[in-house]
């Protein structure tokens, strides 16, 4: 349990997806705009991350890893070159469905989400975390663990941002710097106050 | 036109983008600097900060994506007339895909440990926004020659960011550029100590801030927050 906490902890403060591996960054900087909408996404992403990553976790462990496909008589087999073109087809598949479902099912969360979705299909943060589950070695716990995890830490970053901009649009930013430039500035801040959750180990 | 209020807008973005593409004569320089896909156009930035702790990694990771980038807008472009519309981005993803696995085993095959330290990195091309949005906006509306030198344009223009924030990185982070030591021992001894900032991730955000900030006063282009 404490092993699962920990790790909780990392994907989420210690080594954010966004702030610390720049995951999510396209979205980030164009949906920070709002606080609405960047709760909006935020819960989008940690629905995915956490419906995503497992799944893809199943695909890796039962298809794709060498020696994978033993079930199926072919002990040998190594198609882990596969795992891009495979990955990404689960997430552009579940985000579908994801939103069919919730337009059958739950209409009033997915007009909050409906704008959303499709653009989740190429976040980074999505395909990064599934990369980086098989980079690590997770076992299927560790991967929800990581998966949900990794959700929440993007969620808590762009909501912050969207609170920072709400507030910095008062303010007299030089030309050149507005938008992008002073985003970059102020992700490089708050990444710089997320470092100091580094080393705590629970 | 990348500063899109919300993710509605977004395919509105695209759309003006291909028409400021059709006006400018030149889809190859433009990309380069006024209309850099990383400092204007906001596209791709993920890559661009991961990648840049050392020069050689990012002169890597650019050449990938300028590989891959040409070769998609051109395979794209060969396929436009025959992607029905409702399923182009399922087509794009897989096209673009498939050219990153072929990327990533090459970059295996040849360049080992480079390729292990970009990790996840290269796999990450297939979701970095420039190359969906060149295919998007340029490549299903023009034809193979001229979205071949529109990737490639965005490619270097992509490139030239990387390498710069890389430069500046490795130069002041770890004191060396591509590996070897550039500044001078006579230095360190009258105490001059690298900058450990640069080398974390923090670093680059505020240096790719920074460097928007100089391209954006030096070209004029300003965004209303």
């Amino acid at each position: 349990m404490e092993h699962y906490l920990s790790l909780a902890v990392r994907a989420v403060f210690v080594e954010n997806i966004l702030l610390a591996f720049f995951l999510g960054m396209c979205s980030f900087l164009a949906v920070s705009r709002k606080i609405e909408t960047a709760i909006g996404l935020g819960a989008a992403v940690i629905f995915v991350l956490t419906l995503t990553t497992p799944l893809n976790w199943v695909l890796h462990e039962y298809l794709l890893k060498k020696g994978a496909l033993a079930w199926a008589g072919l002990p040998g087999a190594d198609m882990s070159f596969l795992n891009f073109i495979l990955f990404i087809a689960t997430i552009a598949a579940t985000v579908q469905l994801v939103e069919m479902v919730l337009d059958r099912y739950s209409p009033k969360l997915y007009t909050a989400l409906g704008i959303f979705l499709p653009l989740i299909a190429v976040n980074c943060a999505i395909l990064g975390s599934s990369l980086f589950m098989v980079e690590r070695d997770y076992n299927l716990a560790e991967t929800v663990v990581f998966g949900s995890g990794s959700g929440v830490g993007w969620a808590l970053a762009i909501i912050a941002m969207a609170a920072i901009r709400t507030k910095i649009r008062y303010s007299n930013v030089p030309a050149g710097l507005r938008g992008l430039g002073i985003t970059m500035l102020i992700t490089g801040l708050m990444a710089l106050a997320f470092q100091c959750f580094a080393g705590i180990q629970l | 036109m990348s500063t899109t209020q919300a993710p509605a807008k977004s395919s509105f973005s695209l759309a003006s983008l291909v028409k400021l593409d059709k006006k400018s004569k030149a889809a190859l320089s433009d990309p380069m600097s006024e209309n850099n896909p990383i400092t204007v156009q906001v596209l791709g930035i993920c890559s661009a900060l991961a990648v840049t702790v050392q020069m050689q990694t990012a002169v890597v990771m650019s050449l990938a994506v300028i590989a891959v980038l040409s070769a998609s807008n051109v395979t794209i472009s060969l396929m436009r007339n025959h992607i029905p519309s409702q399923i182009r981005i399922i087509v794009q993803l897989s096209v673009i895909a498939s050219l990153v696995i072929v990327a990533d085993q090459v970059l295996r095959a040849f360049m080992y440990d480079v390729s292990k330290q970009l990790s996840v990195f290269v796999g990450l091309i297939i979701t970095n926004c420039i190359i969906m949005g060149r295919a998007e906006a340029f490549a299903m509306a023009n034809p193979p020659g001229k979205s071949f030198l529109d990737g490639l344009g965005n490619g270097i223009g992509y490139g030239i960011i990387l390498c710069t924030v890389a430069f500046g990185r490795e130069l002041f982070g770890s004191g060396t550029l591509f590996g070897a030591p550039v500044v001078p021992q006579f230095l360190y001894d009258i105490g001059y100590v690298n900058m450990g900032l640069m080398v974390v991730p923090p670093g680059a955000f505020i240096l790719l801030g920074l460097i928007i900030w100089g391209q954006r006063t030096m070209t004029g282009y300003a965004e209303d927050h």
